[in-house]
């Protein structure tokens, strides 16, 4: 719907800051401020601010929840007690990945769901068609803003306790309430502060003062692409299975899922693709959609997400190719807009910290 | 460190966003201050072949940013003598100094008589106001 993009409650303070809007899942977004680059080394070299508010959140309440999610997401939720996060998928019955998301277990009964804005309306749909006696879905993403603190001093900066990641508390950060989720999607230490929306400006501004940076989705791309977190729309999706996208270790395949008999199938007889990380061995950034050629018979596969890594300064990106190409070392070509450029696949992550 | 918004005299303009200046039968061709902060931070150069052949209006090249790919529109034609090889090695150059250290392309010219079609400053400024 052109003309009818959604605006975050933050909105006017981006502006005020010079961002670069762009249009993003329906939304108005922040895509850059002084620079992608820049943004993503000070993510890793100390800590910058997202406004991810954008993102929804689904409460799924009452003493039936848990059995409605555990037919519904990949990893078992058993495992979860009240303070605790999981990351997780929300299967379809090809196991496909209708999205992947971080849950939170607020209550001994009652969980809250962090999903990807373009997905947002169609994971309400689909829990609430699967909603039993007992269990209660409601789409809150509106009362809510969403800030991403990343990077080794977020948490330095924000004078918060050290805590263990996939665990949130309900706390005040000067003066305002949040849930502070040790969660993040750039590989580097950190949070999401998750506010009441009328709450979002004061709590951007603390954390502005407290000296994070503002960093728009640009940097969030390239940072979480270089730790090789799959981004829902490229890298997976409904027609993605788990178990190719070298996310087994999500699914939990002694419970019962929907998609779970699909995937103890292809993990059993192997996928016959493989997402896999590469480097550029030559100059030149691969991008989403570029071919990817791999032997004289070996068959092809295709780049789903790729870009320039500011803190190795090369060219990467993740791809599906055939189960036999897929070993770290070998050797892959991308055909960039004709030029074929030689690649070899890496172990996951890209990028990882010294130390 | 971005170089601060600048359209030189001294040069020619193309509508795309490239500039050129002329000396004798040959020029320099780069992207302008507008191009490359329209782009931002460019992070690699595709330059043409030594020898090879340019044409007025047509791409000779790509510049890439972190989030974007762009062709580089000739503004005239020519045969390729140099490439910059400080652009090739740091893309970042013509970010830093669009119209100096960031040029990308030497070449001679075809048609001398091509660089009457250019805009100067004043006239490609007005462009980009248009716009």
């Amino acid at each position: 719907m052109p003309g009818t993009l959604l605006q975050t409650p933050l909105h006017d303070r981006h502006v005020e800051l010079g961002a670069r809007m762009v249009p993003f899942a329906g939304w108005e977004m922040p895509v850059q401020y002084e620079g992608v680059i820049p943004e993503h080394r000070v993510v890793r070299t100390d800590a910058g601010v997202f406004d991810v508010s954008h993102m929804g959140e689904l409460e799924v309440e009452g003493p039936h929840a848990r059995e409605l999610l555990q037919g519904a997401l990949s990893n078992d939720l058993d495992r979860l007690s009240p303070g605790e996060a999981q990351y997780t998928l929300l299967m379809n019955e090809e196991g496909g990945i209708v999205d992947d998301l971080v849950v939170y277990r607020v209550g001994e009964h009652a969980y809250l769901l962090v999903v990807n804005a373009a997905n947002r309306e169609a994971d309400y749909g689909w829990l609430k068609e699967r909603e039993i006696r007992g269990s209660d879905v409601r789409d809150v993403s509106d009362d809510c803003a969403l800030l991403a603190v990343q990077g080794p001093r977020a948490i330095e900066r924000l004078g918060l306790p050290p805590a263990p990641s996939f665990t949130f508390a309900e706390t005040s950060l000067d003066g305002i309430e949040v849930m502070v989720n040790r969660t993040g999607y750039t590989g580097e230490d950190g949070c999401e502060l998750l506010c009441m929306t009328e709450d979002a400006v004061p709590l951007w501004d603390a954390v502005l003062e407290r000296g994070a940076v503002p960093c728009g989705l640009g940097a969030r791309d390239t940072l979480r692409l270089e730790v090789c977190y799959p981004l829902h729309g490229n890298d997976i999706g409904p027609e993605t299975d788990a178990i190719s996208a070298g996310l087994g270790w999500l699914c939990a395949l002694d419970k019962e899922f929907e998609g779970a008999d699909v995937l103890r199938r292809i993990k059993a007889d192997g996928p016959e693709h493989r997402l896999v990380a590469f480097v550029m061995e030559e100059k030149a950034i691969p991008r989403q959609g570029m071919p990817i050629l791999v032997g004289e018979n070996g068959g092809g596969g295709e780049v789903t997400s790729g870009s320039h890594s500011p803190m190795l300064d090369v060219g990467i990106g993740l791809g599906y190719v055939p189960a036999s190409q897929a070993r770290p070392g070998t050797e892959l070509t991308i055909d960039v807009r004709g030029r074929p450029r030689r690649a070899r696949v890496v172990k996951k992550p890209i990028y990882e910290r010294e130390g | 460190v971005a170089a601060a918004e600048s359209y030189p005299d001294d040069l020619q303009y193309h509508e795309e966003h490239d500039w050129a200046r002329v000396e004798g039968g040959e020029a320099a061709l780069g992207i302008t201050w507008f191009a490359a902060d329209a782009l931002g931070e460019l992070v690699h150069f595709e330059p043409p072949e030594v020898g090879s052949t340019v044409t007025k209006g047509q791409s000779y090249g790509e510049v890439e940013s972190v989030k974007a790919v762009s062709d580089v529109i000739a503004p005239l034609s020519g045969e390729v003598l140099a490439v910059n090889q400080q652009v090739v090695d740091a893309p970042e150059t013509v970010n830093e100094d669009p119209y100096g250290n960031g040029w990308l392309i030497r070449i001679r010219l075809a048609d001398a008589g091509e660089t009457d079609a250019l805009l100067d400053a004043a006239a490609y400024r007005q462009v980009l106001a248009d716009q």
